[in-house]
């Protein structure tokens, strides 16, 4: 009867894997202590920024869990995959041997998502990113998927919208970076804005390109008031101070990717008026968060700091519940249903998130400060 | 693909690809000239670009150049390339007297500098990426912050000089940006042009590229005029990397690691170890880029650009201009 099949072999093992941490334990065995919460994504390279925010959020849940539970601690862990689709198998295959690792926070971006997650699949390993957005990821019926943050098919229409209804532009030039991420959402802006689109063109990798003189050529050409780039802030930055520079006057729309300080620093005065939207909250709705944040890292909190907060206290309350196995770690996260400081944390079958925002952002004197909420 | 784009605006194609050309010629001039006399691909050159530049920004912070206005600006400018070509300048002669010279008084095939040459380009550019360690032992990174805070991350030029259409060139505006850009890199190659073909010391450099034993027996000094092509290079460098920081307005501890294999290119495409060629093979590659974004999109850009090269090696397998400093005239 054992032998009827992998999967319940698999489970099987990790529950004898389970069993024989509990036993170290001296709670009448409930509970299992020195358990592991991975945080996957860049903590170096170009995109570095956008995955120190999403760990420190990690760590802050961590840590404030080990404060009251100090005789059960949980260690935060990191792989630093650089945000790189080619590192992330070797880092996710090194992830999943950690027996005592029982849920990742991540992977970060999108692109590392679709090499990684089938992995972690496969491995039984649940993940909630707080930060890659690209629709199709939840369409692989990943098990141990989730999400708990609105993605690309909400952001790009919300993105297409405000550009339709608060900019009012007739004419929009859309253009992105070819990753998972970009193109997507520049997918979902050409199809929502339709005839509206009058040019576009791509750009290489982020990082990867310096000169953007032919883009800005053509989108003077195309006679846009708009431009939308989906891509990440390393190019945006180049971008928007070269557009400004030949004289292309319409407004900047970049999507989550490029709301760090690092596209500011960049871009200077150029990114002034630029919008950005994120389905992500603004700090001010979330004081007490922000201020223990601040406490811990000497700034505040910055794009999904907040999210990947949340997406931690998931994996926290299933270690304190004691579902810790893949399987009922995975029952867990889908019955799951609380207050977080992002939204009421919630997932539906696909392991998106049941509840979803975007806020437009808008760069104000050298600073992205909230706009309005996308309705 | 679109053709119409590109005759519509061909003159601002044209001239913006040229600009940034001019900056792949700048730093090709300097694989072309250690080639030349070395017979040594300096892998480690695009991180003499990337030093001068950050040596640059690091200066106009000091003089706190983000309030200057005026002639201020010409003055800092002036400045910022006068520190650039010197900072590169000595990178690059650091970099021969450690990563080059005792392999070459070892009498090290080829192949071990060529090595050498790689893991110098990550030790500089790794320096550069993780500056503030240092400043961290010593305690000092909060008073350095603006020099060393977020190292991995760009860092702004910071001379703000307000971009200006100044005249038509048919259907193009040139901007100052352009004309300082374009106007010193052409001064920089006419003054080293002649510098090769006039001097004493440009005739040693050609003497050595061409025959470096028969040079020894006519008296030239081949360590001297070794170090001397370095710095040369190495100044050309720093040069572009101000025309650089003018362009884009930022630049990364990564920055040359891109640049270094477009102006690599160049010098490829125009012959390498010539001087001349170098320069014509940065033009038209950055010329080829913006028309190849133009008409196939930007994806495109860098295949339009080294399909091109490869169709000219296939014709002329020592590029443009012929391969030898010391042959050609230059």
């Amino acid at each position: 009867m054992f032998k009827i099949g992998a999967p319940l072999v698999a489970a099987a093992l990790a529950l004898a894997a389970c069993g024989g941490t509990t036993g170290n334990s001296t709670d009448a065995g409930s509970k299992a202590c020195d358990l592991k919460i991975g945080f996957f994504g860049a903590l170096t390279g170009d995109a570095a920024n956008l995955g120190i925010n999403i760990k420190n959020g990690a760590e802050l849940a961590v840590t404030q869990y080990n404060e009251k539970n100090p005789s059960c601690k949980v260690t935060l862990t990191s792989f630093d995959s650089q945000g790189d689709p080619s590192i992330a198998p070797g880092l996710a295959q090194k992830a999943v041997t950690d027996k005592k690792l029982v849920g990742i926070v991540g992977p970060a971006f999108s692109g590392e998502s679709k090499a990684a997650d089938p992995i972690f699949e496969k491995a039984g390993l649940n993940t909630i990113t707080a930060s890659a957005t690209n629709s199709l990821l939840s369409e692989n019926g990943w098990k141990t998927f989730h999400r708990i943050l609105g993605n690309d098919a909400t952001q790009g229409p919300a993105a297409a919208k405000y550009i339709k209804d608060v900019l009012k532009a007739t004419k929009v030039f859309v253009s992105d970076d070819t990753s998972e991420y970009g193109k997507g959402l520049s997918d979902f802006v050409k199809k929502d804005l339709g005839s509206a689109v009058v040019g576009n063109d791509e750009t290489a990798a982020d990082g990867k390109q310096d000169d953007f003189s032919a883009t800005v050529t053509k989108a003077k050409a195309s006679g846009a008031t708009a431009f939308f780039y989906g891509g990440y802030y390393s190019n945006a930055s180049k971008l928007v101070k070269q557009l400004k520079d030949g004289g292309f006057t319409g407004t900047f729309v970049a999507a989550d990717g490029v709301k760090d300080d690092g596209f500011i620093k960049g871009a200077g005065a150029a990114a002034e008026g630029a919008i950005v939207t994120c389905p992500c909250l603004p700090p001010d709705k979330a004081p007490e968060f922000g201020a223990a944040y601040k406490k811990a890292y000497n700034s505040d909190p910055a794009t999904y700091s907040a999210e990947a907060y949340d997406a931690a206290n998931v994996f926290l309350a299933a270690i304190k519940a004691g579902k810790t196995s893949s399987a009922d770690m995975t029952a867990f996260i889908t019955s799951y249903s609380a207050k977080g400081v992002t939204k009421n944390v919630k997932f539906d079958a696909k392991g998106e998130p049941a509840e979803v925002s975007v806020w437009a952002y808008k760069v104000t004197g050298g600073k992205i400060v909230a706009d309005q909420e996308i309705k | 693909m679109d053709f119409s784009l590109l005759f519509n605006h061909f003159w601002e194609f044209t001239i913006t690809g040229l600009a940034f050309g001019a900056i792949y010629a700048l730093i090709a001039l300097g694989y072309t000239l250690v080639y030349g006399v070395l017979r040594l691909i300096n892998f480690a050159h695009s991180e003499v670009f990337m030093w001068g530049g950050f040596a640059a920004v690091w200066v106009l912070l000091a003089f706190g150049a983000s309030q200057a206005s005026g002639l201020g600006i010409v003055g800092l400018l002036v400045v910022a390339f006068a520190t650039a070509m010197a900072a590169s300048a000595l990178v690059a002669l650091g970099l021969e007297f450690v990563a080059y010279r005792p392999l070459r008084k070892r009498n090290s095939p080829p192949l071990i500098a060529l090595i050498s040459a790689i893991g110098a380009s990550y030790t500089l550019s790794e320096t550069m990426g993780l500056r503030d360690k240092p400043f961290k032992l010593l305690g000092i990174d909060n008073k350095m912050v603006d020099y060393v805070g977020r190292p991995r991350e760009a860092s702004p030029f910071g001379l703000n000089i307000e971009t200006k259409r100044l005249f038509h060139v048919f259907d193009y505006q040139v901007s100052n940006k352009d004309l300082i850009v374009l106007g010193s890199a052409i001064v920089m190659m006419i003054l080293l042009d002649q510098f090769m073909q006039r001097s004493r010391l440009g005739r040693g450099i050609r003497a050595v590229a061409q025959d470096p034993e028969s040079a020894a027996m006519m008296g030239v000094n081949r360590d001297r005029v070794i170090r001397l092509t370095f710095v040369i290079g190495g100044a050309m460098a720093g040069a572009a990397a101000v025309m650089y920081l003018l362009k884009v307005e930022q630049i990364r501890y990564n920055s040359g690691f891109l640049l270094g294999v477009k102006a690599f290119t160049a010098a490829v495409l125009g012959g390498i170890g010539n001087l001349r060629g170098a320069l014509l093979g940065g033009f038209i590659l950055g010329v080829a880029e913006n028309y190849g974004q133009a008409i196939f999109g930007g994806q495109w850009k860098d295949v339009v650009a080294f399909t091109l090269l490869v169709v000219i090696l296939l014709f002329r397998p020592t590029g443009l201009l012929g391969e030898s400093l010391g042959k050609a005239r230059a």
